[in-house]
């Protein structure tokens, strides 16, 4: 690296070989030959420190997680599966049946069917609601689209992530699974974690 | 009765009798505990846990894999030569067996030797029935028809020939100092200072050669599971694959209380007689613990680093050892 800015006898003009002067020049550094009785106090002392390492990640412990018993704490914005919302006076749904989440959808898993509401037997705050609102979490990317598009802030991601079934039939979640008041299965992180 | 040896002291043999059963159900039961002990360390040492799902703590681990290994199939390759196939596995138990014998638990105590046998040649005897463990690793690795197993078991054959001598020579300085080969009379020898002490080079050289013997990281050559899966191992299953692992533990057992005898002082300690098995065996499971915590640290050498280490440094060491201990214990 040396005559790189010296003399350009390998075809390099010293004032425009800017790209060598930024490298920074790298020095190998060889250790001492290995063997002999020097070698051998080496190798015993990096022992020495090696075993002194290990015993340091002994004292440290486990870092394990051990899963289905303790589980990582997810972010407050963490993307779980979907709730569905209900006004907490009322009790009517906040869902209109608009199918604005199925259009901002990516993966096409949001069926709605919406119906018109009866005066008498109010479903939803508006004036249509959702007859049929399925997610199909087989094919869901958790991308979070749906709650932006949501106008009345009736779909929401939750945190649980713990979905894993039999059969692909059972990963259609109905109106009625996301409306259901969902068991908090995963641990929030708290302020600052 | 035909005695086996010629002892120093001479017991009724039903006493015998029971001391072998004693010797048996205490290592027995500490060689099963061991396995779980050396996972779970390994694990604490790496981060993690280490088994924790059979029994409390993990406690039953043992009894799961012993009990999978003795239900598969006795299986043998075909270009196999069975006799010595069979009896590949069984040598290294046999020798692990017989060197548990000599190993020193106390004093003569009311008219008995806390001792399986009491030899005046005993450290003889040790190398002895060690050596018998190798013929186990050699036959089975070549009787199995496999490349790997083959490699394996002349690697063993090129350690022990590397490692033994260095190790005979590191007990002498021991055997010089104490002026006797039994192992009963060697503790004896050590109530004023264990000879850890005078000895410290040939400790040192000891253990060593004592991973070497036991095929231990950082001298498991012979097993290697990355390049030779499990050398001379390789086409063993079940149970025969098991004893060749459970006598690997016994044999860690066995070189760590010729030590614990030879340099710890053996059943030497504070408190009252019958503490003394206790302490040899407190002091033998502290040795264990450090097999466990070098296997944790170090890699596997190079065939000619191993080589390099057993006769270009510990062998002139333990040499120089010996010629040292030699001239103080005469000018003493």
């Amino acid at each position: 690296m040396s005559d790189s800015n010296g003399t350009s006898g390998n075809g390099f003009d010293p004032k425009t070989a800017s790209y060598l002067d930024s490298i920074e020049v790298v020095e190998v550094q060889r250790g001492p030959e290995p063997g002999g009785v020097g070698g051998a106090y080496r190798a015993f002392g990096e022992t020495l420190r090696g075993l002194k390492t290990t015993m340091a990640r002994l004292i440290e412990g486990p870092l394990t997680i051990e899963y289905p018993e303790e589980k990582t704490p997810v972010y407050p914005r963490f993307r779980g599966r979907h709730k569905l919302h209900k006004f907490e006076d009322t009790g009517l749904e906040k869902c209109v049946g608009c199918s604005l989440c199925a259009a901002a959808c990516p993966a096409d898993c949001i069926r709605v069917v919406a119906a018109e509401n009866i005066p008498g037997d109010r479903v939803s705050a508006g004036e249509r609601y959702a007859a049929v609102y399925e997610i199909n979490l087989s094919r869901c990317i958790f991308c979070g689209y749906c709650e932006i598009a949501c106008p009345f802030d009736a779909i929401t991601m939750g945190h649980d992530y713990e979905m894993a079934d039999y059969d692909r039939g059972d990963l259609i979640f109905t109106k009625e699974m996301l409306l259901a008041e969902s068991i908090e299965r995963t641990p929030l992180k708290s302020e600052g974690e | 009765m035909l005695p086996i040896a010629d002892t120093q002291f001479v017991e009724a043999t039903w006493i015998m009798v029971v001391k072998s059963i004693v010797i048996f159900a205490v290592i027995f039961g500490i060689l099963p505990i061991l396995t779980v002990v050396e996972r779970k360390l390994i694990g604490r040492f790496q981060h993690r846990y280490g088994p924790n799902r059979v029994g409390p703590f993990g406690l039953l681990q043992p009894l799961a894999d012993v009990g999978k290994l003795i239900s598969k199939e006795g299986f043998r390759p075909a270009n196999a030569v069975p006799a010595l196939y069979v009896l590949g596995p069984l040598l290294p138990v046999l020798s692990g067996v017989l060197a548990l014998a000599i190993l020193p638990w106390g004093n003569v105590k009311d008219g008995v030797g806390f001792y399986g046998i009491d030899v005046p040649i005993g450290i003889l005897y040790f190398f002895a029935v060690g050596s018998i463990a190798f013929y186990g690793l050699l036959l089975g690795g070549w009787s199995a028809g496999s490349k790997y197993s083959l490699l394996g078991a002349m690697r063993s054959a090129a350690q022990l020939i590397s490692y033994e001598v260095s190790m005979g020579l590191a007990l002498l300085g021991v055997v010089m100092m104490a002026g006797s080969l039994s192992l009963v009379d060697i503790v004896e020898a050590q109530g004023q200072v264990w000879y850890i002490v005078p000895q410290v080079v040939g400790f040192l050289i000891f253990m060593l050669a004592g991973f070497a013997e036991t095929n231990r990281t950082p001298f498991d050559m012979p097993e290697a599971d990355a390049e030779l899966v499990q050398g001379f191992m390789t086409e063993y299953g079940g149970m025969r694959f098991g004893s060749f692992l459970l006598v690997e533990y016994m044999e860690i057992l066995v070189v760590s209380g010729i030590a614990a005898a030879m340099f710890l002082g053996g059943w030497m300690g504070p408190g009252p007689g019958w503490l003394d098995p206790i302490w040899m065996l407190v002091k033998m499971i502290g040795l264990v613990l450090v097999f466990i915590w070098v296997r944790a640290t170090l890699p596997r050498l190079r065939y000619d680093q191993l080589m390099t280490l057993g006769w270009k440094i510990l062998l002139p060491l333990a040499t120089l050892n010996v010629l040292v201990t030699a001239v103080l214990v005469v000018t003493t």
